[in-house]
Parts: structure tokens; C-alpha cells; sequence
């Protein structure tokens, strides 16, 4: 199983077998929004502020 | 084996929804694109597909994407004309007054002092909305006249884009709206989003609960559906005194909140629609 650090509050976070690149988790710790930038070795990134035209 | 492009700008919950559904289908093969990662080239695509479907959170990079696929012969859920009608709220607006479906009042203006006299045209309350722009974000509820200055004066300071003024007709709404979510033409569920904020985004701490499709707002939806060129949609329908009105279409829906309330596997009836375009 894969764990990374939370580049905010340095949690480890085990990500999910399902876990996918791109994927948009929360730090359990800090509640952060964090963005899954690579699954081996596993790495995540503050996930980007939302844009002015983002939405559904 | 049938290609599926699934264009993304992040893999919310909905977008893994989908990709799940995607993959119980074994005759598919699904080619994940991310909308930020990588170039575009306008004459061709590097990886061609059979249908693109398009859930880009960013409106601009989905249109633009949508419009270098459509230009290369692949068909594109939804299409960019659809994208583009719904996605700014004047054109959403203009084709429902166009069509006759039922809608608030809206007045466009391009000058402070001619949005201060369209907000003193339509009356107070009123609601001034970037032209571009969802999840709830940056509406004002204009009570008076010195709130509507101090709006336009901050809009205009926003740049080019919050100087086109979109004034709506503010809808007494009894503390919640309806959201229907269409496949093709034909709605397949609704939810009530119910909050004490005028703003009843379920994205803005709305509470969602099922809302029966009744005959009226079933052919309401259908008419609105059509008006819009079709596809994946999602309705956003206000309940007044003389019947129900349509606030808003969304094009690239979010759902996780509506299929345990509805009893509806929304992304299954979308991932068949998007396949079913695929075969053509």
C-alpha cells in the first residue's frame, strides 16, 4: 500500500488501492484538498485554487 | 473495441463514477486525457477516438477542446454548441425567451450607469451573475439601490468579463429549487435542494432530497432540453406562484448527491447515452 505526506501538514496518507493520478483527496489531518500526482512512488500537491470558470 | 476520450481537468467523485461505468464495459477502451498537461494541435489528434466526453471542470478549456475534436470529425458529449449555450447565461437565457419556456426576467447592460438604470427597471430585490461562472460563485442579491452602486462599482473593477452586467429578475423561491437531470431529451431524475440561503447550490451547502417528476416539470424539462441542442444535462427549475421557471442548464453535471436520493445510477444512463453516440 502507498503512502505519501501532506505537503501542508506532513500527515502520511495511505492512498486507496482505487487511487488514480489526478484523483482530488482530503487530508484526513488538515483537511486540505490535495491532487494525486503520481501513484509509485506516491505523491500529492496542494490541489490548484479554483479558476473563475470552473463549475459544472 | 470502441474509443473513449474522457477529457478531465480533475477526477472529482463524478468523474471516477464514470471511469467505473466505463470500465464494466469490456468492448471499450477508454483514453484518459487531462485538459491542462498537454498541447493541442488544431489539424490533428495525436490519439483519435470515437466519441469524446467532455467533463472538463475549466468551461474554457472544455469548449476549446471540444471545438479541436469536433473540427477533427470526432463527435463530442456534449457538443460544443451545447457547451457553449449553457455555459454563459446570456445565451442560456436568450434561447429560452426565444422558445417560450418559461424564465426570469433578464437584462443585459455594458456601462455602470446603464446596469444602475436596468437594476432600477427590473425593481428590487434582483440578482446581478457573471455571464460565465457556476457552483454559486460571485452572485449578489441586490435589497436596494446603494447595495446595487456599491455591486456594480466592485464588479467593474473585476476586469472586462464582470462588465457585462447580467440582471436577473430575483424568484421568491419557497426555500429550495429543483434539479433535473436530463439524458438526451427525457429526464431521468430530480432533487429538491433545499436551504435557508437564497443561493441553494447543493456546492453551497444545499440539502438535497428527491423531487417527483411530474408530468409539468417532465415536459418542461423535455422543452428545455430540446431548446438546448440536447445531451447530458442538469435543469435547475424555480418554483413560483404561476408555475414552474427555468433558472439555468448545466452541461457538465455534478451528481453525487442525487443518486442515493433519486434511486437513479445517473452516471450509467449517462456512460449509455455517450457510448450510444459513439455508435452513431
Amino acid at each position: 500500500m502507498s503512502t505519501a505526506n501532506c505537503p501542508e501538514c506532513e500527515a502520511e496518507i495511505t492512498l486507496d488501492a482505487s487511487a488514480e493520478v489526478g484523483e482530488i483527496i482530503v487530508c484526513p489531518d488538515c483537511g486540505v484538498d490535495l491532487e494525486i500526482t503520481s501513484l509509485d512512488p506516491a505523491k500529492v500537491e496542494i490541489a490548484p485554487m479554483e479558476q473563475e470558470d470552473w463549475g459544472e | 473495441m470502441l474509443k473513449v476520450g474522457f477529457l478531465y481537468t480533475r477526477l472529482r467523485v463524478e468523474e471516477k463514477f464514470l471511469l467505473d461505468e466505463l470500465e464494466k464495459h469490456k468492448d471499450v477502451e477508454t483514453v484518459k486525457i487531462n485538459d491542462g498537461d498537454q498541447y493541442f494541435d488544431i489539424a490533428h489528434i495525436n490519439e483519435p477516438v470515437d466519441v469524446l466526453f467532455e467533463r472538463s471542470i475549466s468551461y474554457s478549456r472544455g469548449l476549446y477542446i471540444s471545438k479541436i475534436y469536433e473540427a477533427n470529425g470526432v463527435r463530442v458529449v456534449n457538443s460544443s454548441q451545447v457547451a457553449e449555450r449553457c455555459g454563459d447565461k446570456y445565451v442560456t437565457s436568450q434561447i429560452l425567451v426565444r422558445e417560450g419556456i418559461p424564465t426570469p426576467r433578464v437584462l443585459m447592460a455594458f456601462d455602470e450607469e446603464a446596469a444602475l438604470q436596468a437594476v432600477d427597471a427590473l425593481g428590487f430585490p434582483c440578482v446581478l451573475k457573471p455571464v460565465v461562472g457556476s457552483w454559486g460563485r460571485l452572485l449578489a442579491k441586490v435589497d436596494d439601490r446603494h447595495a446595487a452602486e456599491s455591486f456594480i462599482e466592485h464588479k467593474s473593477s473585476l476586469g472586462v468579463n464582470h462588465q457585462i452586467f447580467y440582471i436577473q429578475e430575483y424568484v421568491n423561491k419557497p426555500g429550495r429549487d429543483i434539479r433535473a437531470f436530463v439524458v438526451g431529451e427525457e429526464p431521468i431524475g430530480a432533487i429538491y435542494r433545499t436551504s435557508p440561503n437564497w443561493i441553494t447550490n447543493t456546492a453551497r451547502g444545499g440539502v438535497a432530497s428527491n423531487c417527483p417528476l411530474t408530468p409539468e416539470l417532465s415536459d418542461l424539462c423535455r422543452r428545455t432540453a430540446r431548446a438546448m441542442g440536447g445531451g447530458l444535462l442538469a435543469i435547475d427549475v424555480f418554483e413560483t406562484e404561476n408555475g414552474l421557471t427555468i433558472n439555468e442548464v448545466n452541461h457538465t453535471m455534478e451528481f453525487r448527491n442525487s443518486i442515493t436520493t433519486t434511486g437513479v445510477n445517473i452516471p450509467a444512463l449517462m456512460i449509455e447515452y455517450v457510448l450510444a453516440q459513439a455508435r452513431g
